[in-house]
């Protein structure tokens, strides 16, 4: 297979595989580096029983784009794994908090670095781990804990992925990435963590050797198919947030 | 909120921001910790660390000079200070598991007499966000908590103990509420300073534990 077969001509092209109950992982913390063109693509494709891994089910601030809470309501989720599945402040609602509470959506609530090195451990072949979070917590209740140098710790588990859905600035022709700023957050370990991972690229695809190795975040090994966002209206970028008065 | 008595909750960023010793890497909370970051705390050099991997951020972003790719935890447009870095998310909870964090400051909606502190789920939710509350509370080395004194209802939020989940147990060093500064010390908040306009006997009344009044009780400086 050819380096040049990592670049689809549309993000439907990019998920028209995606089979009903896979798992699929989605970067981005607010908005930066949130793949909003994969999720819309998503949406369209309509595959069911998926679960899905991400910060948060989004949907808490204004203008709303994008996010998984939108796949929630559109019938597609059996679960969600992520580190809210409410807001922060108790006024702020998520759309995806109803469809937990009333037992349509299944979810696990975990801590974000666990959630973190979870994904990573997946991508790097660590089947579990260690972690000082949340131990004497509700969430440690039941579980494997264990005393190491005097200090209590919990078990957690790789957390493996079939597809991982992630945004970068740049990329050349062998899908090695480079992200701006917060844009990185999650995305190099979830790409890490899956079978597939498809990546929407905010300018044109270089060709070979354009970047440097050494300045490479995400090395095109984990990078399996690409999509170059377009400008808007047709493809969908990192809006300006209204701020609420409280 | 205006009708709270005491320290406005600017005042109670800049009491627990006074603490910060130079070269501390602090990570703030959403909500008023994120107000620690306008106090003037003269030359001390503190590099704010954010959970979404940025490290040296600096205040919010002018608006139109927005770059809509670099956000703080609370997803406000920041701006990076000369020396800054960006690392992706487990390592950004690497700095944090590993002890690299001098001092947390967060939001909480109670903190018990030993440290314990609960901001993640309400009475009878299912459910809550977590965020990184866990992560930090549990391996900063410091955790300090901002909070009001009592609930809308009046009810005390510096209680006995937690009757809401915890977040982490044993962890809390330091809380600033509207009427004082407090240290959890087992059997009791033992009051440091207390806010001006605020009385001892007021505060015993409105806390849910035993209150411990420090020798030379101080009060809050509020410019």
């Amino acid at each position: 297979m050819t380096q040049r077969t990592k670049l689809r001509s549309s993000f439907q092209e990019a998920v028209a595989d995606i089979p009903d109950g896979s798992t699929i992982a989605f970067g981005g913390f607010a908005m930066p580096g949130t793949p909003f063109n994969l999720i819309k693509a998503l949406m369209q494709q309509g595959a069911k029983r998926l679960t899905l891994v991400a910060n948060t089910t989004g949907g808490a601030q204004q203008p709303r784009m994008p996010d998984i809470g939108m796949l929630v309501e559109n019938g597609q989720v059996a679960k969600v794994i992520c580190a809210f599945t409410a807001a922060t402040r108790p006024t702020d609602v998520l759309p995806f908090t109803k469809y937990y509470e009333s037992g349509e959506v299944e979810a696990d609530l975990v801590p974000q670095g666990t959630l973190a090195e979870r994904l990573r451990a997946a991508g790097a072949g660590i089947p579990a781990f260690y972690t000082p979070t949340a131990v004497g917590t509700e969430l440690a209740e039941g579980r494997e804990t264990r005393v190491i140098d005097g200090r209590e710790y919990l078990l957690e588990y790789a957390l493996k992925l079939d597809y991982a859905f992630i945004r970068a600035r740049t990329a050349d022709a062998a899908g090695n990435l480079r992200y701006h700023r917060s844009q990185r957050n999650f995305n190099p370990v979830m790409a890490t963590a899956a079978r597939t991972t498809i990546a929407e690229i905010d300018e044109p695809v270089l060709p070979l050797g354009a970047i440097d190795p050494d300045d490479v975040h995400t090395a095109g090994i984990y990078v399996h198919r690409m999509v170059q966002v377009p400008p808007e209206p047709d493809g969908i970028w990192p809006a300006r947030r209204q701020e609420k008065r409280r | 909120m205006s009708a709270t008595k005491g320290l406005t909750r600017q005042q109670m960023a800049d009491r627990v921001a006074r603490e910060f010793q130079d070269g501390w890497i602090v990570n703030l909370g959403v909500g008023i910790p994120t107000m620690c970051s306008n106090t003037d705390i003269g030359d001390r050099d503190i590099t704010y660390h954010s959970e979404n991997g940025v490290i040296g951020y600096g205040g919010v972003a002018p608006e139109g000079q927005e770059d809509l790719n670099l956000v703080n935890a609370g997803g406000q447009n920041v701006t990076l200070k000369p020396g800054a870095a960006v690392v992706h998310h487990a390592d950004s909870f690497g700095v944090i598991r590993g002890g690299h964090i001098d001092a947390t400051v967060m939001g909480a909606y109670q903190v018990s007499m030993t440290g314990d502190f609960a901001n993640w789920k309400l009475k009878g939710q299912k459910g809550g966000g977590i965020g990184g509350a866990m992560d930090l509370a549990a391996c900063a080395q410091r955790v300090f908590i901002i909070l009001e004194h009592v609930t809308r209802d009046g009810l005390p939020r510096l209680v006995t103990t937690c009757d809401l989940p915890v977040t982490a147990r044993g962890v809390v060093t330091l809380v600033a509420t509207n009427y004082g500064l407090f240290e959890p010390a087992g059997t009791g908040f033992r009051l440091r300073e207390i806010a001006p306009g605020l009385t001892v006997e007021e505060i015993r009344a409105a806390t849910g534990g035993t209150l411990v009044v420090a020798d030379g009780l101080k009060e809050i400086a509020t410019t």
